[in-house]
């Protein structure tokens, strides 16, 4: 028995998958030509797999705001915040997420992922509780055993088994802290909020939203789902990435509690990674700026989110049951939906594969992200793509 | 009721549906590869059993059940708080 036996599993899953000729999991973008377009397998392809929800990847402002940080400021930091020092540029993006947020602490974190790490292993840790849902992405599960606090999963969105879960906490309900999502990443829907704040006031308990899919989709200023349930003022942490709709990398937490400011001193994820690039700082500041003073482009994003999702139901998919920039069919076995999933990118068409385990209740789903920047015309070919799909595997 | 001698009869009932006829539990049955349950399978059961206790079992204690009497003594500990 070697350590690398433990793969082996893996490589059969792998071998199967080629034999089909393509890896799903292993796609390369040959040239990227715009938000919606590149070059895969030599063909151009939509992206419609990609979380590019404002597309603004290649916004000239943001990309000319990049390139004078990598001239004036250079290529990278070199090191964490606490030891090399923060960067002028680092600062100034907090200033502009917490003025964002209307909030008066915000902290950047080099990835989305790591803002997850780095917010709740810092907020909750041995002796505490985390509750959870069940739907909950990664890097919550990670933040979570990161902290050391016992974590709790509960139902999917099902408010009555969370209330259930707080009162079986007792007196611990105060040092238990609720995370959830704005919007759901593999089926897209959203965590019932209001419900949720009055069971966190009940009880007690501390919540923090996870914004990654909903910050510049959902909320009259794009600030996600607390703001559109007019919330706010409720959720003790949002935490999100720049990496979706503001086309960049890294992420934040912000919150109205002093103490927050303090998890500088003791978060792992903050404290032993290199700080974000200036480039980068450059480029999420330019393109928080556009999304803030364009909000057209949310509601572009939400006309073709409604015209795919229309498209797919009148093709007869079964879908995620609301209508967002997520848009998941559900196709009944694992070699159907690679099938499926084969052919769109022969089509031309890049959607993302989903199988067990990364997914809710054993689905294989074909998961579109709709982009403010795909055209009709874009939009049009992937409904007829699918529809041609459907006749030919699910007639 | 909350001893595992209690515990361990009412943790058959419960485990008793998600068995192939004829299976016998007992107490050193190893819960996921004797029982063949995948993970979705798993939660059910785990969703069953905190139901019927009024318990929550912490994700984090999940490594270390093997097997049923692993199981009660874990629904013990959260029992007696």
């Amino acid at each position: 028995m070697s350590l690398f036996d433990k793969f082996l599993p893996i490589q059969e899953a792998r071998n199967e998958l080629l034999k089909s000729g393509v890896n799903p999991f292993h796609v390369t973008v040959e040239k990227i030509i715009s938000p919606t377009e590149a070059i895969i397998n030599g063909r151009t392809t939509i992206l419609v797999g990609t979380n590019n929800y404002l597309g603004l990847t290649f916004h000239p402002e943001a990309i000319l705001a990049a390139q004078q940080a990598l001239a004036q400021e250079g290529t990278g930091t070199t090191g964490s915040r606490m030891a090399n020092g923060s960067f002028a540029s680092h600062r100034e993006l907090e200033k502009a997420i917490a003025d964002f947020y209307e909030a008066p602490y915000a902290i950047v974190f080099s990835t989305g992922y790591q803002a997850n790490l780095g917010v709740l292993s810092a907020l909750a840790g041995a002796g505490d509780t985390i509750l959870i849902d069940g739907d909950s992405h990664a890097s919550i599960y990670d933040g979570c055993r990161l902290g050391g606090a016992d974590i709790i999963r509960f139902k999917h969105n099902d408010v009555a088994d969370l209330e259930k879960r707080l009162r079986r906490l007792g007196d611990r309900s105060h040092r238990t802290l609720i995370v959830v999502e704005g919007i759901y990443s593999m089926l897209g829907d959203r965590a019932p909020l209001a419900e949720i704040v009055e069971l966190k006031k009940k009880y007690g308990a501390t919540l923090v939203v996870d914004e990654a899919h909903s910050l510049g989709v959902l909320g009259q200023h794009g600030r996600g789902l607390a703001e559109e349930t007019g919330v706010e003022q409720d959720v003790d942490c949002i935490v999100g990435t720049f990496s979706k709709s503001l086309g960049s990398t890294g992420g934040f937490g912000i919150s109205s509690h002093s103490e927050f400011e303090l998890i500088r001193y003791t978060s792992r994820p903050y404290i032993f990674t290199a700080s974000p690039c200036p480039s980068v700082v450059a480029s999420t500041r330019a393109t928080l700026r556009i999304m803030q003073a364009h909000p057209e482009l949310r509601h572009q994003l939400w006309t073709n989110s409604q015209h795919l999702y229309e498209g797919l139901t009148k093709s007869g998919y079964t879908l995620g049951a609301e209508v967002g920039p997520i848009i998941a069919a559900m196709i009944p076995t694992k070699e159907l939906a690679l099938a499926m999933w084969q052919q769109l990118l022969e089509n031309g068409i890049y959607v993302n594969l989903m199988i067990p385990p990364a997914t809710p209740n054993g689905e294989c789903l074909l998961r579109c992200s709709v982009s403010a920047a795909h055209t009709e015309k874009q939009l049009v070919h992937i409904c007829q793509s699918f529809q041609t799909l459907k006749d030919k595997f699910l007639p | 009721m909350t001893s595992y001698t209690d515990i361990l009869p009412q943790l058959f009932n419960t485990l008793k549906p998600f068995t192939k006829e004829g299976f016998r539990l007992k107490e050193q049955t190893e819960l996921v590869s004797e029982l063949g349950l995948d993970s979705l399978q798993v939660m059910q059961v785990l969703l069953k059993i905190e139901d019927h206790f009024d318990i929550s079992i912490p994700l984090n204690n999940l490594p270390n059940i093997r097997t049923v009497q692993d199981l009660g003594q874990e629904i013990e500990k959260l029992l007696k708080g």
